[in-house]
């Protein structure tokens, strides 16, 4: 059970490293993060009911997309909000959510949708324990995923100008980098992180339309406990949301088990705010 | 805008005719005008839209059966008690005799609150909240069973279950949704459950888990490990289908799922996603009896606006809410007028024994509240929700334990 | 007179009269959106004010609601006594959670955020707890409404009218006097620069807590009226994030800081809408979301281009 915490808490970090990485980069708190990904779900369900194309599959075609929309949705609506207060942003956000999920509303109906891929009710079995094929193969693509996103940061001129643009706004601007390019990348890339995890994520669980908040929330809290502008962080926090919960779960009563995250989450930003693993905030 | 128009053109029609005519304003161009309040949007539009599927056929089917018009006034009150609140409002002001709705509690008891206040009667399809007809409202009518009823009916199909079966489980774990209705339904089961006697079993474990819970893993390791013969569901239907599921990844498999009254096992998505997986999953709910004389004729008109669906998937919903609005349309032809007051009267007078849903006559007693109405065992066979029990209604034998089933 | 009082002087003597010009539905209506303009002008003195943002005030209006709404339950004692305790309860509160904010440093998102932890936390606590009865839902005892029961707050739709627009009047008129106060220069200058502030030798640490003592009790009353007007609760509706959202929009659309923002805020967003659904029922187009839609992009397209809210537009507009 720890196992399945662990595992299905990497695709939560891997949704969460999307939040962290726009919020770390562009400093935007994207209350719009839960929704997004509910959108990519349903992308996933729409080509496996068209072409049966196994939704692992179809994070490749729907990350392009993503990156697009992220892009445009940063350049396009968000770019105008950074100098603007935090409740003028949280706003914007709040009214793309609102579009986000009744646009689903109409276009897909109250049901909800998901795919039966032959693996989803299979398990592998080792020794006592039973570790179940599609969470499995979701968290691998969140670590696969992640460590691609490592490796652009680390390694790619681009992803030295956005860390370089996320430490110093300023400075990155005299150096002559276009910051609203840069920006509207790592939205890009940040929505890259939300589509590869909807895709996993379909795989556990039926996509409904009002599926939104309750991710975002969770991207929040994990991001804010693994620490901000920390991709380990993110994913560790994931797993360590995903951990606590099955434990809350089996010590306390299940249905109180958000309880502990957000207990959790309350004591991290009190004592620990920049998270477990992250730099001091600004 | 026709609607609209049609309403001024009849009203002014109505308002000049005693003018000239003084006869003719009591002619067959009464109609009774129903506001029928659904959460189409929202997170319980699944179900509003689904209740909205019963509402829609009913003009018709009333015209042809009791020879009465009634108009609907669809509102969408978004799932939010406070839309319902102002949507019942704007409804009465804009000429609604009746109301009927909403399927959820609280949205009832607001709408309840002004139905009262403006004296204008409120049929409630479905909502289970006992205190709603607990508040000594004189216009207020629910022809749905409470969660105390649920629960005792639920209860007893349990044992008529076991019965027909031969079966003798001694344990079983109860589960359920720690939401409004969940705990309704668990604290009903808390008062009643001791005090029977004639069921076999023991409920060795108590489980709720979150509504909104994406992940059950450990919920189901937590049932599994107390070794009972099956398990007592109280669900909605997303939680239903991730248990059923994760009962498959941890291999385990039990006696079988027997809810003593929620929804969710019966519905069509529960089937849609799982499979063959949903085979044999076990509902005691209220439900329309198909061998109904009412229930076929529901049924074709329910096939000629959707041709695409099957009346079994919306049982509950279709039924409950096509009874609520045959109470009004037959109080309105008792009546013969569409004054509230004397509507609320008739509706009290009600006894309908030719219906479709399965129990007694519609009858209302002092509270408002219909008593005996029945629940029936469904069982989800081939694909469909089927009822198994009574035998009077039953359209195929129970399965129990399923097969599958491995002692643990 | 100046403009600004005679104009104020015109909307006083409407609202006052309103229930004899419009029908019950717009009464409901106007009800919601004094109800929605008192709750906004309590988060405004948090925000606007002391430049706090809290998205979580629903935690205040949940325990304001279920504190006089069980009192009320359990024993019979009516909200008169019930309210000072739900005040008492919910300022504790705010100070406990200012607290432990403020000494820690968080400002910002990261306030947010916390606040957001602490309703949704309170939420699932409330949802276990057997005295308010839990996830089942806490229904009041509703009695005969054409009687005046003042005791009890009883009685018609009238009657909550008058009482939810003394309580906006009341609102307003603190709003106006604390900006004009000490506390108000002082919060205007922790909000524009806290360092700066804080240099300049103002405690800041007791400022801050003041607001959020004044913003918590003040939502606690908007709770307590709130029990007693729907006569039900359940945790997941009450304390549920949207109902948070539900607030601050008000003051955020209408702008924030401003005395008359909240108001206009909450009356502008609740005629749209009920004026979209009711412009979707004319045309006959009856599609499940699509009135949400519309509104998400009025909202979008005000927060784009009129960031500071409606009403400095109008009030430049006006000359005020």
């Amino acid at each position: 059970m720890v196992v399945a915490g662990v595992l299905t808490g990497l695709v939560y970090g891997l949704m969460a490293l999307g939040l962290s990485v726009i919020f770390g980069v562009v400093r935007v708190v994207n209350f719009a993060h839960g929704e997004m990904m509910t959108i990519a779900m349903y992308g996933a369900t729409m080509l496996f009911a068209a072409w049966n194309v196994d939704p692992f599959l179809a994070a490749l075609p729907l990350a392009a997309a993503f990156f697009v929309l992220g892009y445009v949705l940063q350049k396009g609506f968000i770019n105008p909000f950074i100098t603007r207060p935090e409740h003028s942003q949280f706003m914007l956000l709040v009214a793309v959510a609102i579009i986000m999920v009744n646009g689903m509303l109409m276009a897909f109906g109250p049901d909800a949708r998901n795919v039966m891929t032959d693996y989803q009710l299979e398990s592998f079995e080792l020794g006592k324990v039973y570790v179940d094929k599609a969470r499995f193969y979701a968290a691998s693509a969140a670590v696969a995923t992640a460590l691609a996103l490592f490796g652009f940061f680390r390694f790619t001129l681009t992803g030295k100008a956005i860390r370089a643009c996320a430490d110093n706004y300023l400075g990155a601007k005299v150096v002559g980098l276009n910051v609203k390019h840069l920006y509207a990348l790592t939205f890009g890339l940040g929505s890259v992180c939300v589509a590869v995890a909807g895709c996993a994520m379909v795989v556990l669980v039926d996509v409904t339309p009002g599926l939104g908040p309750y991710y975002t929330l969770l991207a929040f809290v994990i991001v804010i406990v693994g620490g901000l502008g920390s991709m380990t962080g993110a994913l560790l926090g994931g797993v360590l949301i995903g951990v606590s919960e099955a434990l809350a779960g089996l010590l306390i009563v299940p249905s109180a088990k958000s309880m502990f995250s957000f207990g959790l989450l309350i004591l991290v930003l009190l004592l620990r705010p920049q998270g477990l693993l992250g730099r001091r905030p600004q | 805008m026709k609607r609209r128009q049609f309403n001024q053109a009849l009203a002014a029609g109505l308002a000049l005719a005693p003018l000239g005519f003084p006869g003719i304003v009591r002619a067959q161009s009464q109609k009774l005008k129903v506001g029928v309040l659904l959460p189409r949007s929202g997170h319980l539009s699944f179900i509003g839209q689904s209740c909205q599927k019963g509402a829609d056929l009913a003009p018709g089917v009333i015209k042809d059966m009791l020879g009465v018009d009634i108009e609907l006034m669809n509102a969408d009150f978004e799932s939010n008690v406070d839309t319902a609140r102002t949507r019942a409002e704007r409804l009465i002001q804009e000429g609604a005799h009746v109301l009927v709705g909403p399927f959820e509690s609280g949205a009832a008891a607001a709408i309840a609150q002004v139905a009262e206040q403006r004296g204008v009667p409120f049929m409630i399809n479905i909502a289970a909240a006992p205190q709603i007809t607990e508040q000594g409202y004189k216009y207020v009518f629910r022809n749905f069973q409470t969660a105390i009823d649920i629960v005792r009916n639920g209860l007893v199909l349990m044992g008529d279950l076991f019965q027909a079966t031969n079966t003798v489980p001694r344990t079983a774990v109860f589960m359920h949704v720690n939401d409004t209705f969940g705990q309704a339904m668990a604290k009903g089961i808390g008062a009643l459950f001791p005090r029977q006697n004639h069921l076999p079993f023991k409920i060795v474990d108590t489980i709720s888990y979150d509504p909104t819970a994406k992940d059950l893993t450990v919920e189901v390791s937590k049932a599994k490990a107390s070794n009972p013969d099956f398990v007592m569901l109280v669900s909605r239907l997303n939680d239903a289908v991730l248990l059923r599921r994760e009962m498959v990844k941890q291999r385990w498999n039990p006696m079988g799922i027997v809810s003593p009254g929620s929804p969710g096992m019966y519905e069509e998505q529960y089937f849609k996603a799982l499979g063959k997986l949903s085979e044999h999953s076990i509902s005691n709910v209220p439900w329309y009896n198909p061998n109904a004389r009412m229930t076929k004729i529901v049924e074709k008109a329910f096939l000629k606006q959707n041709p695409k669906d099957k009346l079994v998937f919306h049982g509950l919903n279709v039924g409950f809410t096509f009874e609520a609005l045959l109470v009004v349309a037959d109080a309105f032809k008792r009546a013969k007028s569409t004054d509230p007051k004397v509507l609320r009267d008739a509706i009290a007078q009600t006894n309908i024994t030719d219906k479709m849903t399965l129990g007694g006559p519609i009858k209302f007693n002092a509270k408002g509240q219909v008593e005996g109405i029945g629940s029936a065992c469904v069982q989800n066979l081939k694909g469909e929700p089927t009822v198994v029990l009574p035998k009077e209604a039953a359209t195929a034998k129970p399965v129990f334990p399923v097969p599958g089933y491995k002692k643990a | 007179m100046s403009r600004g009082a005679i104009l104020l002087a015109i909307l006083a003597a409407f609202l006052v009269a309103f229930p004899y010009l419009g029908g019950a539905y717009a009464l409901s209506v106007l009800t919601l959106i004094l109800y929605l303009a008192y709750a906004g002008q309590a988060w405004n003195i948090l925000m606007g004010f002391a430049g706090q943002l809290s998205l979580g005030h629903s935690l205040y209006v949940g325990v304001g609601a279920y504190v006089a709404g069980g009192i009320f339950f359990h024993w019979g004692i009516g909200p008169w006594a019930g309210i000072w305790a739900a005040i008492l309860l919910c300022t504790l509160f705010g100070l406990a959670i200012g607290f432990l904010a403020f000494r820690f440093g968080i400002s910002g998102v990261y306030f947010a955020l916390l606040t957001i932890a602490f309703a949704e936390f309170t939420r699932i606590a409330f949802d276990h707890m057997a005295w308010t009865n839990g996830a089942g839902g806490m229904f009041l005892r509703v009695a005969q409404r054409d009687t005046i029961d003042l005791l009890n707050f009883r009685g018609p739709p009238e009657m909550y009218y008058y009482a939810i627009l003394a309580l906006a009047a009341l609102a307003f008129l603190a709003s106006y006097f604390l900006q004009k106060s000490k506390a108000g220069y002082y919060w205007q200058a922790i909000r524009e620069n806290e360092e700066a502030a804080q240099a300049l030798g103002i405690n800041v640490f007791r400022w801050k807590m003041l607001a959020m003592a004044i913003s918590s009790g003040m939502t606690a009353i908007a709770g307590v009226f709130f029990a007693f007007y729907y006569n039900n609760l359940f945790p997941e509706q009450i304390f549920n994030i949207s109902r948070s959202i539900e607030i601050i929009l008000g003051p955020i659309i209408g702008g924030v800081g401003t005395l008359f923002g909240p108001i206009l805020g909450a009356a502008m967003l609740t005629l749209l809408s009920d004026g979209i659904t009711e412009a979707f029922a004319a045309l006959g187009w009856e599609i499940p979301g699509i009135k949400q839609v519309f509104y998400g992009v009025v909202l979008l397209v005000v927060v784009m281009f009129l960031p500071n809210g409606i009403w400095p537009a109008i009030a430049r507009k006006l000359k005020l």
